[in-house]
């Protein structure tokens, strides 16, 4: 039976589904060739939903639907953190398919749709949901990444993320279903107490466990489930890279922790170890292979996979400070990526996508401002104070430290300065060198004002870091 | 008296401030940005002088304490105060500042405003790592301050700047982050980041010797101590002559800082156990680099390995307490090698800073560094060769210049620990007056070489001016180190009572 209480729990996501329904309608008859309608609208709806999100801030944890749907304090946190930035997104790509004459609302209908996958993903209590809403965000992806019919790298990105994507999400549903086989039941409370109950199972378990963690590594891209990242990164027109690299990264931080710690936390030991594995993995390769890129789109893929590395160190601490880590990291780092992408796109013009090394050279002499935001990206990338960036690795070396991995912590400092490497060449190639065009950059007022604003947040949140970080610990820690 | 002002803040703010507010102005008002630049640093400078003269030399204690909570969720807290190690190298810096911003006075013409601007920011930053008093504030300065410095040898440096200045980041980012892993293992036995607490911890042999260990990569590097001190010499050459300046003065004793604030308190047993380690290295550091000195052909890179050399012997300084304790077992002698060394460190701040800038007011006339390319420059340049005469003696360790002070004072006091480290330390008085005073006679001495030479121009007022500055203080500090050793003497005296004590649980 479906109660009222159901309905108002839900109510953001009901909100979600029907402003991007009617934004889909209101795009197929607008006549505009800029689609102004249509983005203005999807920005209102984001902007309506996150209002609706924290205005139903629950006092307690509340389930629904016969506990398979929850609202606590994390799921809040992130679908408002979620919702603010595909705003920024949205607001970055819309400048850029207005530069190269690429407008389509279906990026802004689809990237609605991927929204409200990711929130119920956040919020999912019950194995199926999780995968209902990774569904939803993952098809959205795809049809994303191939909207550029004409191009070639766009519909072979497609093709690998679409073929990749889908068997990732198979493995995960074989995992779910002999996780099913084994406890009965789908709903994660119930699964978590039945696991402990079904120790003499212990084999069938972790075999569901492992299908579980490739669903997920390959969601966030950790080592070896990564392939993938590299190439949809370069391949895909800037815009759905930048949305790519953001808010997913959030939902697939959240599906980890319900899925691993709601609902498989009997099992802290066995994940605990094979986490360990993929994060010193990613690390190694993210940050090794970084170094020899060319191109700025997958010199950033590489770095993406170093930094899931990091984030799964915080799970992997396997205690709630950790899981707050965590979930600090992957904010920290979406707030990032988003900002270095947007730099991307503010350099890029109509027929020229602006993503090698070298378009970069020089930017301090044609734009100092935009320069020293970008100086301020790359060094929060590299994890120097005073940057926000600084706080997210210091957190969660703190908490690795804590739960006894000291020498985990030594290798993960050990890649972070190899990581270094790259972000600082960066800086060089725009303080150091001749730029090779002195061409003037165009942006709009709106793009030039968020960006610099997302690249100041790192420093200003950077020197006061205690609001957020107290965010995520009341979050996750009960 | 009025409400206490918080002095720290003000050294570390205003600059930082000041830094922002000339970046603000830009390039478009060049005679504004140089006397904000220098307003800014000068009362920074003054700020710093009431530290001494409000400072109470009777006790150990940390002064001019602030505390206000940063990060509650974690107990990080903003937490300032100084004591007999800081204020000297506080004002150094400060010192230093004025210096650096009037030596760039004419001599950059490409973004001026930025080049001032990171030397103030970097000025409030490394104010922040001498005064902090929580390990993470500490860290978070002590990183922050390499993004200036990265990027002033980067944009203003020589032509191999970006493989130098990538090396210096890369160099002291290595050694840093170990540091960073050290406190958090701290934290999670003390539960608290405050050095001061961090000091009372009692820790086990095993990880007291890890921590040493992880001190040591950051601390060593910056000093920088033999084997890892090649980044120094790529940075010094290719680095603006501003960014020699602080490089020496400051940089570097930043490394002889954290020993005595860090290692030696917190992990004491530790430092016992690496004695002769420490004392070795020192020792290699001054002898072997003095005769790396003695070839080089480069003036930067001579004075770059002098530096190295010297800075063995502050380390030399505060290592050999043990040694003399163990063979004598009276605390004084002990006590004279720290105060030794750190004279050493404020002494060679002026010495090596003003050896650079000397070098820099040739290399702005003739733009070469190399020896061979000078000669005879007193005959054009006479007065500017009385001033370096009087560094290049300072830098030997002539008697009556600060450099005899420090140098003597651990020299003695390593005799009592015993003879050859004392006969190997007292090397440097010859091998560093053999490749200064070789240096200055090749340079300065002589006919006149080539056309450059006979061209060149005596230093104008301005550059008499820092450079009498820094005679002043050369001299002062030689002639009358009193008051600095009343400063720092109660606090070096608690912190050797402090470090024979040990905290093995």
């Amino acid at each position: 039976m479906i109660l009222q209480s159901d309905i108002v729990l839900l109510l953001p996501e009901i909100t979600l589904l029907s402003l991007a329904c009617a934004v889909l309608i209101i795009d197929t008859f607008s006549r505009d060739p800029l689609r102004n309608v249509t983005y203005l609208l999807g920005q209102l709806s984001l902007l309506i939903t996150a209002i609706l999100v924290i205005y139903l801030y629950p006092d307690e944890t509340t389930y629904a639907f016969g506990n398979s749907f929850v609202s606590d304090s994390m799921s809040t946190v992130l679908k408002a953190v979620i919702c603010v930035i595909t705003f920024v997104v949205f607001l970055y790509s819309h400048d850029y398919l207005k530069k190269h004459e690429w407008m389509k609302g279906e990026y802004f209908v689809l990237g609605l749709f991927a929204v409200l996958g990711m929130m119920v993903m956040v919020s999912a209590y019950s194995l199926l949901i999780v995968y209902l809403g990774l569904e939803l965000l993952s098809l959205s992806l795809y049809a994303m990444v191939a909207m550029h019919r004409e191009s070639q790298s766009a519909s072979e990105a497609a093709m690998k993320y679409f073929v990749l994507g889908s068997m990732a999400s198979g493995m995960l549903l074989y995992g779910i279903s002999i996780l099913y086989g084994v406890t009965g039941s789908l709903e994660l409370d119930a699964l978590a107490i039945q696991i402990s109950e079904h120790s003499e199972h212990g084999i069938l378990l972790v075999f569901g466990l492992v299908f579980v963690i490739v669903g997920i590594a390959f969601k966030l891209g950790a080592v070896p489930f990564h392939m993938w990242i590299p190439d949809v990164y370069q391949g895909a027109p800037t815009s759905v890279t930048l949305f790519i690299s953001s808010a997913p990264k959030i939902a697939a931080f959240a599906m980890a922790i319900r899925l691993l710690v709601n609902g498989m936390h009997p099992l802290l030991g066995d994940w605990q170890e094979i986490l360990i594995i993929l994060s010193v993995l990613s690390m190694a390769t993210g940050n090794i292979i970084a170094i020899s890129q060319s191109n700025i789109k997958r010199m950033l893929a590489y770095s993406t996979i170093a930094h899931i590395g990091f984030l799964l160190l915080g799970l992997l601490s396997g205690s709630q400070e950790g899981f707050a880590a965590a979930m600090f990291y992957v904010i920290t780092y979406a707030l990032m990526s988003t900002g270095a992408f947007g730099i991307v796109i503010l350099l890029s013009r109509r027929g020229f996508e602006s993503d090698n090394l070298d378009d970069i050279k020089g930017l301090a002499e044609r734009n100092p401002w935009f320069a020293f935001i970008m100086l301020i990206l790359m060094f929060s990338l590299t994890g120097a104070p005073p940057f926000l960036g600084f706080w997210a690795k210091w957190f969660v070396l703190k908490e690795v430290v804590a739960s006894g991995y000291v020498w985990l912590a030594a290798v993960a400092v050990l890649f972070a300065i190899i990581g270094a490497y790259y972000y600082i060449r960066i800086v060089k190639l725009m303080y150091f060198d001749k730029p090779e065009t002195m061409t003037a950059i165009k942006a709009s007022q709106q793009m030039r004002f968020a960006l610099s604003i997302n690249g100041l947040a790192l420093l200003i949140i950077g020197l006061m870091p205690g609001l957020l970080m107290s965010l995520c610990i009341t979050a996750l820690v009960q | 008296m009025p409400a206490e002002l918080p002095l720290l803040s003000l050294l570390i703010w205003a600059p930082i401030l000041g830094g922002i507010w000339v970046l603000y102005a830009g390039d478009r008002q060049e005679m504004t940005v140089k006397y904000l630049a220098l307003g800014v640093s000068l009362i920074t400078f003054l700020l710093s002088t009431l530290l001494y003269t409000r400072f109470d030399t009777s006790t150990y204690e940390m002064q001019f304490v602030e505390f206000t909570p940063w990060i509650e969720a974690f107990g990080i807290n903003y937490h300032l105060g100084v004591d007999g190690i800081s204020v000297p190298l506080i004002i150094l810096t400060t010192f230093t500042t004025m210096l650096v911003v009037l030596a760039g006075w004419e001599v950059i013409e490409n973004r001026l405003s930025q080049y001032m601007a990171a030397f103030l920011i970097m000025e409030g930053l490394m104010n922040g790592v001498f005064a902090a008093l929580d390990a993470i504030l500490f860290y978070f300065f002590w990183e922050a301050m390499l993004i200036p410095m990265f990027l002033i040898i980067g944009i203003w440096g020589g032509p191999r700047r970006v493989y130098a200045t990538i090396k210096f980041f890369l160099y002291t980012f290595l050694g840093s982050v170990f540091m960073l892993v050290a406190f958090l293992y701290l934290y999670s036995e003390a539960n608290s980041f405050n050095i001061l607490e961090l000091h009372e911890l009692q820790i086990g042999l095993t990880a007291q010797k890890l921590i040493f260990i992880a001190f040591l990569l950051a601390f060593a590097v910056k000093v920088p101590m033999w084997p890892v001190h090649t980044w120094l010499p790529d940075a010094h050459v290719e680095a603006p002559t501003g960014g020699s300046v602080i490089l020496a003065a400051i940089l570097l004793k930043m490394g002889g800082y954290g020993f005595l604030r860090f290692s030696l308190p917190i992990a004491p047993d530790a430092s016992l156990a690496f004695d002769d380690f420490m004392i070795a290295l020192s020792l290699i550091a001054i002898v072997y680099i003095g005769f790396v000195a003695l070839v080089q052909q480069d003036m930067k890179k001579l004075i770059a390995y002098s530096s190295i050399s010297h800075m063995g012997f502050a380390t030399l300084g505060f290592f050999i307490g043990y040694s003399i304790y163990a063979v004598t077992g009276a605390t004084g002698g002990a006590v004279m090698g720290l105060e030794g060394g750190m004279m050493q460190m404020i002494s060679h701040g002026f010495i090596s800073g003003a050896l650079f800038l000397c070098v820099g007011v040739m290399y702005d006339r003739v733009h070469s560094r190399e020896i061979k390319d000078y000669g005879g420059v007193v005959n054009t340049m006479p007065v500017f060769a009385a001033f370096m005469m009087l560094f290049a003696m300072a830098n030997s360790g002539l008697p009556g210049t600060s450099g005899f002070v420090g140098e003597f004072l651990v020299i003695l006091s390593s005799y009592q620990a015993s003879f050859w480290i004392a006969f190997m330390a007292a090397t440097i008085l010859v091998l560093g007056s053999a490749y200064t005073l070789w240096m200055y006679k090749r340079v300065i001495f002589g006919d006149i070489a080539n056309e450059n030479v006979a061209e060149l121009q005596d230093i104008d007022s301005r550059e008499t001016l820092i450079l009498a500055l820094l005679v002043i203080a050369v001299l002062l500090f030689g002639l009358w180190p009193a008051p600095m050793f009343e400063i720092m003497h109660p606090t070096m005296e608690h912190l050797f009572e402090h470090i024979t004590q040990s905290k093995v649980i």
